[in-house]
């Protein structure tokens, strides 16, 4: 099975191009830009899928203490960090010429950028933390408490709005998808973003062990008095 | 109960004694008002404004280190290795740890909020009672999850940019819910506010129920 993940992925992310970039209509008011759309979206369920498995994987982790699941919410995160920094640059392209602006606080980017934060300082923990099972435990709390916020965080950046005036109110999607080629075309990038979120974060998680197994080996080597 | 209320009551000595903590964060809060009023440099009538963000911008600030503080002190000659191998459950240790920090943050509050009803021009006697309310939900969501990190973040490399890097991310919830219903309990009084003020309990009730739960996978070893 996972090893037709690079197969899979590189399948439907070619459909996914030929449907984005040659079958789709251009979009008759925002034009050529909102093909950036189909990715964009994707994107942001890569990255939530991402941060769904650190928080499954933590509880798995400070409940079994399964090293494997420890290096899954490690992979899971990073990987995370990286479709909602692409999801967020890609949003960017989007609003600079369709709202005149590269970013506004407005809930749902305001609740994106406020996920990037966690799971960055979350990358940051485990990057300044070391190396022992106290901090594999720590970010695993972190991981657990992360999405424990999501929620609160969808509620309470809600409440901005009707407060702050709104500079924006038209919501990507919703006034577009009118083809059905449209759907087609998200439904398939989903699928193909999907699969290479799960393919790196695969090849994360391996090179995590490989990491580990190393490490292991030069404390061994080390401690026979050899050269490491 | 009992061993979380002796550490309640150990902290709150040592903070009686020293009052190292609370002078350090009131003068910290008292300069971080200044500089945020200064900053902004808003004619009179528009101050008030500024009141609900610049309360508990200060509130988050200061209190990160208050927090940190608690911990740091746990450190010192291994106070804390010596409260674990003590035969009390951590989640009683979180639990009094938890209430020290939102009494010596109550503390700070109380001195805070004044201070910010003078230089920012609001008359806060008529809507004491709603934020009361406000400032002690978010005192308590603040320090919930401070608490729990503060005993990460003490013991990483670095240990004095840690705890405000995972802390600050995790609570703009708590920061919005807060910010938006003092700033309706200001105008509009304690029933207006209903929204920003579920928001604050649900943040307390879940992060304190968690904190009380994951505390011991923070500092076992």
């Amino acid at each position: 099975m996972a090893r037709l993940l690079p197969a899979a992925t590189c399948g439907t992310m070619l459909a996914a191009l030929w449907i984005a970039f040659m079958v789709v209509p251009t979009e008759r008011e925002m034009g050529i830009v909102q093909r950036i759309f189909y990715f964009h979206v994707s994107a942001f369920w890569a990255a939530y899928l991402g941060f769904f498995i650190v928080a499954g994987a933590s509880a798995r982790y400070l409940w079994t203490g399964s090293r494997a699941a420890d290096r899954l919410a490690e992979a899971a995160a990073e990987i995370g960090i990286l479709f909602c920094t692409v999801g967020l640059i890609m949003g960017s392209l989007w609003a600079k010429p369709i709202w005149g602006v590269w970013f506004t606080w407005d809930p749902r980017l305001t609740m994106t950028v406020i996920l990037w934060s966690i799971y960055t300082s979350y990358i940051m923990l485990r990057a300044f933390g070391g190396e022992d099972d106290a901090v594999r435990r720590w970010a695993a709390v972190l991981g657990l408490i992360g999405v424990l916020d999501i929620p609160i965080i969808m509620v309470s950046v809600r409440l901005l709005r009707g407060i702050h005036p709104a500079v924006i109110t038209q919501k990507e999607g919703g006034s577009g998808l009118v083809d059905p080629w449209m759907r087609i075309g998200l439904a398939v990038s989903s699928v193909a973003i999907l699969l290479l979120a799960a393919w790196l974060i695969r090849l994360r998680a391996q090179s995590a062990r490989l990491t580990e197994e190393v490490s292991v080996l030069r404390q061994e080597a080390l401690a026979r008095g050899g050269a490491a | 109960m009992h061993a979380a209320l002796a550490i309640l009551r150990k902290d709150l000595d040592i903070e009686w004694r020293t009052r190292e903590g609370v002078s350090t964060v009131f003068v910290l809060a008292v300069m971080l008002l200044v500089v945020f009023a200064v900053a902004h440099d808003l004619p009179p009538d528009e101050a008030p404004a500024l009141a609900p963000p610049v309360l508990w911008a200060t509130f988050v600030l200061t209190g990160l280190l208050g927090v940190q503080r608690g911990f740091l002190l746990e450190r010192e000659n291994d106070c804390l290795a010596g409260l674990l191998t003590a035969p009390v459950d951590p989640a009683s240790i979180y639990a009094g740890k938890l209430a020290a920090n939102v009494v010596v943050l109550g503390a700070m509050q109380a001195v805070v909020v004044p201070l910010v009803g003078l230089f920012l021009h609001v008359d806060m006697v008529p809507a004491l009672p709603g934020l009361v309310v406000v400032l002690l939900l978010g005192n308590v969501g603040f320090s919930a999850l401070a608490t729990l990190f503060a005993a990460v973040a003490v013991r990483t490399r670095a240990r004095e940019v840690m705890l405000p890097l995972l802390l600050l991310p995790l609570v703009v919830p708590l920061l919005i819910g807060a910010v938006v219903a003092t700033r309706t309990i200001l105008a509009d009084g304690l029933g207006a506010a209903r929204d920003g003020l579920t928001v604050l309990a649900a943040f307390d009730v879940v992060f304190v129920v968690a904190g009380w739960l994951l505390f011991t996978y923070v500092v076992r070893d």
